[in-house]
């Protein structure tokens, strides 16, 4: 009986004699496992590092956040903390900055620090000992970054609000340095005992209240987090501990690099769309040797094995490869999403990452290669004597479906994995499965037109080449999947980009407004206007903003709403936040262009209760409609009030936008500050109207819009070229997959072409012939994903980001056409042996 | 009276081509004991290599039955059959049919690994030092000339000591002077390991060198010289 060294023997041998073009194969599996490897192991770099510094990014142990001042209760229990432990406060809110002596003005980030802040982590000045000295005098330390726009320097003078300091250094480094939370403008520190001195803390300013803590060993953050949660809630106090903020962030920057991770799974599927296809001209061209083996008595099962043993074989040296590759690969993304990360990334080896890439890499390749290779099973023995009949072989094979189960299911599963939830996972698989779908079927479809209706009028080259198509053993099907399948991820990604970035261009229009003027008190507004006029400034309908809290919802008193919403992780901004926040409201009395009335009746004018407009994701969240009761907290005053309506609101627009909108008489009286837009095109006039507002009213802010738009594009940017930099993965699989099939049909290629020569054909009309063939192709594949891209790339600006969508023509022209170039150019580098070699030299060669 | 090697009763092969029931071998009976030489003879689709496929295992036929050395092939299944191929059959083809992939003396080798025979090696080397291929052991096939080949795959098919070997067209890629010395191998290799040699051709010297002989001619037996 045969022992199992045969089918290791033949395996070996079988390795031994693959040829070159099976190690192209290796290298595509490589590629995707590098990838892979790169942003898995990155992954867990990143995860060390916010384990690492976690505490240091928190400053604290404990700290606690609050959007208004601390109560008395809250003050007590402070004072209680503060007793066993080090505490420190920190004041955070906006307000406009600018130097006297130069003509700048920048809104700034204030941070009013109070006692020992951080507790862990170090803010790094320069002067070295500029925090330290802080405290002592009427210092500021600034980013780097205002220096530059105020065009100051360290010694400089400089005004914020009604106050003035001395800059006494710069801040080099401080933990928590994430992107987006300075995309509003520079910080500045400021000395917690000079605050009022600013006068910036009026009615209506955005404020956040931080305490820290540094605990004796005897304290544990968890623990006393879990005591003081609860009655904590009702003070619309949150609590963050060191755990919190790691498990936060784990969420965030998992989330980041899941979906680098998916990009790069593309190059690895890719890959084994180049294994399937090479294996099944691997299988073509063994079917003799596979007959003959079962001849001399070879079972299927055991053909079947020696060729998966090989596949597997292979598979193993790309992974390997491909994971070194991948570790040394890794280091350069820390560079690449550098001001993304809010922690140092140290690169260093994940073992796991690397065996998971290893695991990876080896089951896709197996897996992708098993489909084809079940046909060996088929193969008959007889074929050794003669080709057999057509009808010799079953329609239908049970294993081939198992085998497709478990190409969809790899491939649920590994999405799965990369992205950590299942249903993502499957939508991503399904994404992909549906692409390549209609690539295949177009592919098939051309095929079949080719066959049915060449006109038989066309030119000989045109009719030969396009015949070339649908010839047996023709690789169109495998060309249009990989050469479509690189093009949708290109023209998607593109699409995706332009369109973000389209939709940051708030300044875009000449008649947007770019500025935006807040935080000005009632008293102001006619001055203020004035101001505007003085300049010759459109400014837009003045609308008052009155901040309030809930107090009650359909009779449950917001106390009781947040002491009983689950969850003990406070720092997840779902249901109890909606009832803790602030809400910025407004009264007027029409609908703006940017909202939609969608439940209820929009009713102006006074009534009693007085009648709001709530947005319906909030309305929905919070489980009121038309008709229930919601009592607000308006400056310590209670404002009952009834759903009248509920909107849906376009908030990609930039303009004031409102959760809840009252009917008019209910808030004239209230509190309130004032909002108002204006446009200025030229910025050194923005400049200078902005410098002016800031001497005349230091509590009114004026935010820049191209500003905080430049900031935002450049986030873009770095997204972008991350995604990018994954995406190259996937094109250069694509190439090899490409080369790799056009190699495979090679040398059928150069004797086809011999023959032609043989029988008079020029070498320009064979080169017309390859041409005709390639142009094809390329056509079809590169129009058929860039309409797929544009079905994805709108499918993500409706879903994902809520906005327009818009195709640019001219770019998408541009992309095309060189998809085709390429291709067309390497179908022609793959012939070019045709005509360089004598036809009988070539017919001789059998 | 020994009992006969291999056995055929009313054997027939219907395939379906192109939608039409295609019959090309009707009713063949016959036995042949072992250690014989038998020659089908017959021109181009006549059915010699459907029956030859029949008679060793590699296809099932429509109807009738094959017993190879007292086995019934026909109550045997795809898996059940190449194991008999592996004990009992050796082949040799008319276009050769070595393994590209593989040196001279691992194509010969394989049946051996194939039973889990210890000492495949040497006795594959024997083997080709018989058939006049001794230091040719690490040539591929195609460092081979077509003669030369052919005396691997006679290697090949003799390695394992088989009961039967079945020959198709084993000198119809080879010049007649070629030809004829592997013709003698297979000759000499018959008498000295009594196999029982089944020879497929349409050259009729070379039928001629058989014990019997067996014409057909549209899938039926025209003629059978031990009749």
């Amino acid at each position: 009986m045969k022992g199992p060294g045969f089918v290791l023997r033949m395996a070996g041998r079988e390795l031994r004699a693959a040829p070159r073009r099976l190690m192209l194969l290796t290298a595509t599996v490589a590629i995707g496992v590098a990838a892979l490897v790169a942003i898995n192991s990155f992954t867990d770099n990143l995860r060390d590092s916010v384990r690492q510094q976690a505490r240091a990014l928190l400053g604290a142990d404990l700290a606690l956040v609050s959007r208004q001042p601390f109560s008395p209760r809250v003050e007590a229990l402070l004072d209680t903390l503060s007793r066993q432990s080090r505490s420190s406060r920190v004041t955070s809110f906006a307000g406009m900055a600018y130097v006297p002596r130069t003509s700048g003005t920048r809104l700034v980030q204030v941070a009013a620090v109070e006692g020992g802040f951080p507790f862990y982590g170090e803010i790094r000045t320069d002067p070295r000992q500029a925090w330290s000295q802080l405290q002592s005098g009427r210092h500021v330390i600034v980013d780097p970054s205002l220096l530059t726009a105020l065009d100051a320097r360290v010694g400089d003078t400089i005004a914020l609000g009604e106050g003035r300091f001395v800059i006494s250094g710069t801040v080099q480094s401080a933990p928590s340095d994430a992107g987006t939370r300075f995309a509003l403008g520079p910080r500045i520190y400021i000395p917690a005992s000079r605050l009022d001195e600013t006068r910036l803390l009026g009615v209506g300013s955005r404020v956040e209240y931080e305490a820290f803590f540094q605990l004796p060993g005897n304290l544990s953050a968890q623990a006393l987090a879990d005591r003081y949660r609860p009655p904590l809630r009702s003070e619309r106090v949150r609590i963050r501990t060191v755990a919190d903020d790691q498990r936060n962030l784990n969420d965030v920057l998992t989330r980041l690099t899941g979906y680098l991770g998916l990009v790069a799974l593309i190059a690895l599927l890719l890959g084994g769309i180049g294994v399937a296809s090479a294996t099944v001209v691997f299988v073509r061209q063994r079917a003799q040797s596979v007959a003959v083996l079962r001849c001399l008595g070879a079972t299927a099962g055991a053909v079947l094995a020696i060729y998966i043993i090989e596949a597997g074989a292979m598979a193993v040296v790309g992974s390997a490869a491909g994971a070194l590759a991948g570790v040394g690969l890794q280091r350069m993304l820390p560079g690449l999403l550098a001001g993304m990360l809010p922690v140092d990334v140290t690169p260093t080896i994940s073992w796991s990452a690397v065996g998971l890439g290893l695991g990876m890499g080896v089951w896709v390749a197996v897996v992708f290669a098993l489909l084809p290779l079940l046909a060996v099973r088929r193969i008959s023995p007889l074929a050794a004597l003669r080709r057999p009949y057509d009808a010799e072989r079953p329609s239908h094979d049970r294993w081939w479906l198992v085998g497709a189960a478990a190409v969809a299911a790899s491939m649920v599963a590994l999405a799965a994995y990369q992205v950590g939830s299942w249903r993502q996972g499957a939508i991503f698989a399904g994404g992909v499965a549906a692409a390549l779908l209609i690539l295949w079927l177009a592919s098939w479809l051309l095929t079949r037109a080719m066959r049915r209706w060449l006109p038989s009028g066309w030119p000989y080259v045109w009719r030969q080449g396009l015949a070339n198509l649908h010839r047996p053993a023709n690789q169109t099907v495998t060309l249009v999947l990989a050469i479509g399948f690189g093009a949708f991820l290109l023209g998607t990604l593109y699409l995706v980009q332009h369109n973000l970035l389209q939709q940051l261009r708030l300044t875009g229009g000449p008649a947007r407004p770019n500025l935006v003027l807040f935080d000005i008190q009632p008293d102001q507004l006619p001055l203020v206007e004035r101001e505007l006029q003085t300049a010759g400034l459109v400014m837009s309908q003045p609308t008052p903003i009155v901040p309030m809290r809930m107090r009650s919802v359909k009779g449950r008193p917001v106390t009781e709403l947040l002491a009983s919403t689950p969850g003990r992780d406070e720092t997840n901004r779902s249901n109890a936040w909606i009832y803790r926040r602030e809400y910025r409201s407004t009264y007027r009395d029409s609908v703006v262009p940017s909202e939609r009335v969608v439940a209820g009746r929009w009713t102006p004018g006074r009534a009693s209760p007085a009648r709001i407009s709530i947005e319906q994701d909030l309305a929905r969240e919070l489980g009121v409609t038309v008709g229930d009761e919601i009592v607000w907290d308006v400056q310590g005053v209670p404002v009952i009030s009834r759903v009248g309506s509920l909107r849906e609101v376009n908030w990609a627009r930039f303009e004031p936008n409102f959760f809840v909108v009252f009917s008019s008489g209910a808030l004239e009286s209230a509190p309130q500050t004032y909002v108002t837009l204006t446009r200025i095109s030229d910025p050194a006039a923005r400049g200078v109207f902005q410098r002016r507002l800031a001497e005349r009213f230091g509590n009114v802010s004026t935010l820049d819009l191209s500003l905080l738009q430049e900031a935002l594009e450049r986030l873009v940017d770095r997204v972008v070229l991350a995604i990018r930099f994954m995406a190259l993965f996937s094109l250069a699989v694509g190439t090899l997959v490409l080369i790799g099939a056009l190699a495979t049909s090679r040398f059928q290629r150069v004797r086809e072409g011999a023959l032609l020569r043989t029988l008079g054909a020029t070498s320009g009309q064979v080169y017309r012939v390859v041409v005709a063939e390639y142009l094809s192709l390329g056509v079809l594949a590169a129009t058929v994903a860039l309409v797929l891209a544009a079905a994805a790339g709108w499918a993500v600006a409706r879903f994902m980001f809520e906005g327009p969508f818009t195709l640019p023509l001219a770019p998408m022209a541009a992309l095309t056409l060189a998809i085709v170039v390429l291709t067309v150019a390497v179908g022609l580098a793959n012939s070019r042996d045709v005509v360089r070699r004598a036809p009988l030299e070539v017919l001789r060669d059998e | 009276m020994h009992t006969a090697m291999l056995r055929c009763q009313s054997l027939g092969r219907t395939y379906r081509s192109g939608g039409r029931d295609l019959t090309v071998l009707k009713d063949i009976t016959f036995s042949l004991e072992p250690g014989g030489f038998l020659a089908i003879l017959g021109p181009s689709g006549s059915g010699k290599t459907t029956l030859l496929g029949l008679l060793a295992g590699l296809d099932r036929p429509s109807t009738g039955s094959v017993h190879l050395d007292g086995q019934d092939l026909g109550a045997l299944n795809e898996d059940q059959r190449a194991r008999v191929r592996a004990e009992k059959i050796g082949f040799v083809f008319q276009a050769f049919q070595l393994i590209p992939t593989l040196t001279a003396q691992e194509n010969v080798r394989v049946p051996l690994e194939l039973r889990g025979e210890p000492g495949a090696a040497g006795r594959a080397s024997e083997l080709l030092d018989r058939v006049g291929l001794a230091g040719r052991e690490h040539h591929y096939p195609s460092q081979l000339s077509g003669g030369e080949q052919q005396r691997v795959a006679l290697a090949r098919g003799f390695s394992i000591r088989p009961k039967v070997l079945f020959a198709d067209e084993p000198t119809g890629n080879l010049d007649a002077k070629t030809g004829a010395t592997i013709i003698d191998l297979m000759v000499s290799l018959n008498r000295d390991l009594g196999t029982t040699l089944v020879l497929v051709t349409h050259d009729l010297d070379l039928a001629g060198r058989a014990h019997r002989t067996l014409r057909l001619a549209d899938g039926q037996v025209v003629s059978d010289s031990a009749a």
